[in-house]
C-alpha cells in the first residue's frame, strides 16, 4: 500500500496536478455565479458537458489524426476557442431563460437551486436524446462517444529522473494557469471585474454606483461558462472521450474543489482544484483507484471540519479576488 | 382550538386517509397510470415512497432550513440495513425496520455531528459528498457484493390473511402490490403525527428560529447545534424507513438504487410543494414521483420535459405549489425563509438578506 504510494508519487502528481487544473477551471464558474447571485449552479457540470460535445465536433469537423508537438498545441486551442464560445453561450442562455425570471421574482435560493437541478437535467436530456444523434453520426452506445482512434500522439515531452510528462499534460496544465492569470487579471484590472466583486460585496450599494446588475450577472454567466468550455476542451483533449453523463462527477468534484478552496473566492478555486486532484490522486495510489471518490469527498469533510469556510476562507468580495 | 373544530379537523384527517385507502382504484389508476403500468404498484414503488422520503427531508430543510443535497445516503443505509441483516442474519422485516431506523438516525449523527456547524451551502455539498460516499463505499464492499447488489431480500411476513374488498392487505408477497402501498400510507400517517406534534412543540419553534436566523435563535438561548443534529437524526430515521420498505418490495438493491438523482428529486418534490408545508410537501412529492411515470410513453423524451417543468414551475410558482401562509408572507417581503439570490435587488426587504448571507 505504502510502497504503491511511493513507487506512483510522481506520476501521480503529475496527474493530479493536470486534472486538478482542469478541475480548477470549472470550480470557477461555480465559484464566481456563486460569489454573485449566492446560487449553487448545478448546471454548469453540463455547461462542461456541452464543451465536450464542441471539442469533439471541432476534432471530427477538422479530421485531426494523431496530432503531435506544434500541431496538438494548435488544436488544443482551436478545441478551446470552439468550446469555449459554445460553452459560454449556452451559460448566458442558461441565465437569461432559466434564472433571470427568479431573480425578477425576488425567489429563494431554494427556489433557484431547484430550478438549476431541473436545467441540468432538461441540458442532459436534450444532448442524450436529440443533439448526440443529430450532429454525431453515431449508434448510440448508452450515450458515450468515444473516437475510433486517438486523436493525440503522446509522447513525453519533459523527461527528468522520475519524472515523466507526455505533451498532452503538460498542455492541459499550462493551458489551465494561463486561463486562471487572464480570469485573475480580468476579474482585479478591467472595470467589469470591479462590477462582479462590487456586485459580489453589496449588489444594493452597485446599482446605487451605477453597477448594471443584469449585464454582470450575464458577464460572469458568459466568462464562467468560456472557462468551463475551455477546460471542456483541455479534458476532452485528455481523456478523448464525451459522454452526456460526462459533466455529473465532474461538476460535483469542481464543486468540492472551490468549496474546498473556499467558495466565492477565484483564488481559493486554484488552490482547491490542484488540491483535490491531487489529494485523489495519492489517494487512489493508497487505497485503489475505486475509492478516489470516497477520498475526494471525505478530504472535503475532514478540511470543512478544522476550516470551516474553506483553505482560503474568503470571498469574491474581497479585494484579493 | 375549540372543541368543535377539533373535530371537524379530525373528520378531514379521516377523510384523507380514506381516500388514500381508496387511491389504489381502477377507476383512478385509468387514469393516473400509462396504459400497461400497474397503478399500484406505481403508488407504492414511486409516489407513496416519495411522499415518505420527502416528509423526512421537509423536516430537515423545510423546518430546520438545512440544506441537505446528500438524503439519498439514509433511504440507502435503510435498504442495506434490512438487505443484509435479512438474508445473512436471518431478520425479519419488523425487526430490521427498528434496526434500520436505528441505524439511520445513527447515519444522521454521525454525519450531523462534525459538519453541522457549517451555514449553509458549505452543509449542502458536505451533504452531497457523504451521499456519495454512501453509494461509492457500497459499490466497492465486497460484503455487500459491490455493483450487483444484494438479492432475495424477504418480503415481510404476512399478518394475517383477512380480506376486504378483494384486497388481503395484510399478505405481503409478489404480486400484489397493494399491501405495500397500505404499509407505506400507515408509515406515512405516523410520520405525519410525529412530525407535527414535533412541529407544534418547543422543537418545532426552535428549528423555525434556527431556520429563520441561526444566531438570533442562538442568543435567544436555542441550543441550536443540538436541535439541528436533532432534525437531521429524524429525517435520516424517516429516510431510512423508506428504504427498508423499498428493498423489501424490490426484493433486491444495488447501489445504483441510490444515485443523487433520487436525493434531487426529493428535495424538488420539497421545495416545488412548499417547502415547510406538509401537504405541499405530499402534492409536491406526489407531482414528482407521479409526472415522469405518467409520461413512461414518450420514453426518453420524459426526463427531458421533467426538467423543463420543473424550471418553469420554478418560474411561476417560486414559493411552491402550496406553501404555508407564513412562508408566503416571507415571500411577500423578499426573503424567501432561506435567504434570497445575492445580486438581486427588487423588493423591499431584500436588503437585509442580502446583508445576511454576504457575511
Amino acid at each position: 500500500m505504502l510502497d504503491d504510494f511511493i513507487n506512483q508519487f510522481w506520476p501521480s502528481t503529475i496527474d493530479g496536478l493536470s486534472l486538478g487544473a482542469i478541475y480548477a477551471l470549472v470550480a470557477l464558474g461555480y465559484t464566481m455565479v456563486y460569489g454573485v447571485l449566492r446560487l449553487i449552479n448545478f448546471a454548469h457540470a453540463d455547461i462542461f458537458m456541452v464543451g465536450t460535445f464542441a471539442a469533439l465536433w471541432t476534432v471530427q469537423t477538422m479530421g485531426v489524426s494523431s496530432a503531435g508537438g506544434i500541431g496538438l498545441i494548435g488544436v488544443a486551442v482551436v478545441m478551446a476557442l470552439v468550446a469555449g464560445a459554445v460553452s459560454g453561450g449556452s451559460a448566458l442562455l442558461l441565465e437569461v431563460a432559466a434564472y433571470r425570471p427568479l431573480r425578477k421574482k425576488g425567489a429563494s435560493r431554494l427556489a433557484a437551486l431547484i430550478s438549476a437541478i431541473g436545467a441540468s437535467i432538461f441540458i442532459q436530456q436534450l444532448f442524450a436524446t436529440t443533439v448526440i444523434p443529430w450532429v454525431f453520426d453515431t449508434s448510440k452506445e448508452g450515450g458515450k462517444l468515444p473516437l475510433n482512434e486517438h486523436f493525440v500522439s503522446r509522447n513525453d515531452v519533459v523527461d527528468l529522473g522520475p519524472i515523466h510528462i507526455s505533451n498532452d499534460k503538460l498542455i492541459v496544465f499550462v493551458g489551465a494557469v494561463l486561463m486562471m492569470i487572464a480570469l485573475d487579471q480580468f476579474v482585479n484590472r478591467t472595470k467589469l471585474g470591479r462590477g462582479i466583486r462590487s456586485t459580489a460585496q453589496d449588489p444594493e450599494t452597485a446599482v446605487l454606483m451605477g453597477v448594471n446588475i443584469d449585464r454582470v450577472v450575464s458577464v460572469t454567466f458568459l466568462v464562467g461558462g468560456a472557462m468551463a468550455g475551455v477546460a471542456a476542451a483541455l479534458y476532452f483533449l485528455r481523456f478523448e472521450q464525451a459522454w452526456f453523463f460526462t459533466g455529473f462527477l465532474l461538476g460535483i468534484k469542481a464543486f468540492t474543489a472551490a468549496v474546498l478552496g473556499g467558495i466565492g473566492n477565484i483564488r481559493g478555486a486554484l488552490v482547491g482544484g490542484f488540491a483535490l486532484g491531487l489529494f485523489e490522486m495519492y489517494g487512489s495510489s493508497l487505497f485503489g483507484s475505486e475509492w478516489r471518490d470516497v477520498v475526494a469527498f471525505s478530504v472535503l469533510i475532514l478540511v470543512l471540519m478544522f476550516r470551516p469556510t474553506g483553505i482560503l476562507g474568503e470571498s469574491l468580495q474581497q479585494a484579493r479576488a | 382550538m375549540d372543541g368543535r373544530a377539533r373535530l371537524g379537523a379530525l373528520g378531514v384527517y379521516v377523510l384523507l386517509v380514506l381516500v388514500a385507502l381508496w387511491l389504489p382504484n381502477e377507476a383512478i389508476g385509468s387514469f393516473m397510470a400509462p396504459s400497461g403500468t400497474d397503478w399500484p404498484t406505481m403508488l407504492s414503488d414511486q409516489i407513496a415512497i416519495y411522499v415518505l422520503l420527502a416528509l423526512g427531508l421537509n423536516v430537515v430543510v423545510g423546518m430546520a432550513g438545512l440544506l441537505d443535497l446528500g438524503y439519498v445516503a439514509f433511504y440507502a443505509v435503510g435498504g442495506y440495513t434490512i438487505a443484509s441483516f435479512a438474508t445473512k442474519y436471518g431478520w425479519s422485516f419488523w425487526e430490521t425496520l427498528l434496526l434500520a431506523i436505528l441505524f439511520s438516525a445513527l447515519a444522521g449523527v454521525i454525519l450531523g455531528a462534525p459538519t453541522l456547524r457549517l451555514r449553509g451551502d458549505y452543509l449542502a455539498i458536505v451533504t452531497l459528498g457523504f451521499g456519495e460516499i454512501v453509494k461509492k463505499t457500497a459499490n466497492n464492499s465486497s460484503y455487500v457484493n459491490g455493483p450487483r447488489g444484494i438479492q432475495g431480500i424477504p418480503h415481510p411476513p404476512t399478518l394475517s390473511e383477512f380480506e376486504v374488498f378483494g384486497v388481503q392487505p395484510l399478505k405481503y408477497a409478489l404480486l400484489d402490490s397493494r399491501p405495500y402501498y397500505y404499509l407505506l400510507v400507515f408509515l406515512i400517517v405516523l410520520t405525519i403525527i410525529f412530525v407535527k406534534r414535533l412541529e407544534h412543540s418547543r422543537v418545532g419553534r426552535a428549528w423555525a428560529s434556527i431556520r429563520e436566523d441561526e444566531d438570533a435563535a442562538e442568543l435567544m438561548g436555542v441550543p441550536t447545534f443540538k436541535f439541528k443534529l436533532a432534525a437531521f437524526a429524524i429525517g435520516a430515521a424517516i429516510g431510512g424507513s423508506g428504504g427498508v420498505v423499498f428493498a423489501a418490495k424490490q426484493t433486491s438493491i444495488n447501489p445504483e438504487n441510490f444515485v443523487f438523482l433520487v436525493s434531487a428529486l426529493i428535495l424538488a418534490g420539497v421545495v416545488l410543494g412548499g417547502s415547510g408545508n406538509m401537504p405541499g410537501v405530499m402534492l409536491g412529492a406526489f407531482v414528482v414521483a407521479w409526472l415522469p411515470e405518467r409520461f413512461r410513453g414518450l420514453q426518453d423524451y420524459r426526463m427531458l420535459i421533467f426538467g423543463a417543468a420543473l424550471v418553469l414551475m420554478m418560474i411561476f410558482r417560486p414559493e411552491g405549489l402550496w406553501p404555508s401562509r407564513q412562508r408566503k408572507a416571507e415571500l411577500a417581503e423578499g426573503t424567501g425563509g432561506m435567504g434570497s439570490m445575492g445580486a438581486e435587488v427588487a423588493g423591499p426587504g431584500a436588503a437585509g438578506a442580502t446583508a445576511e448571507v454576504g457575511k
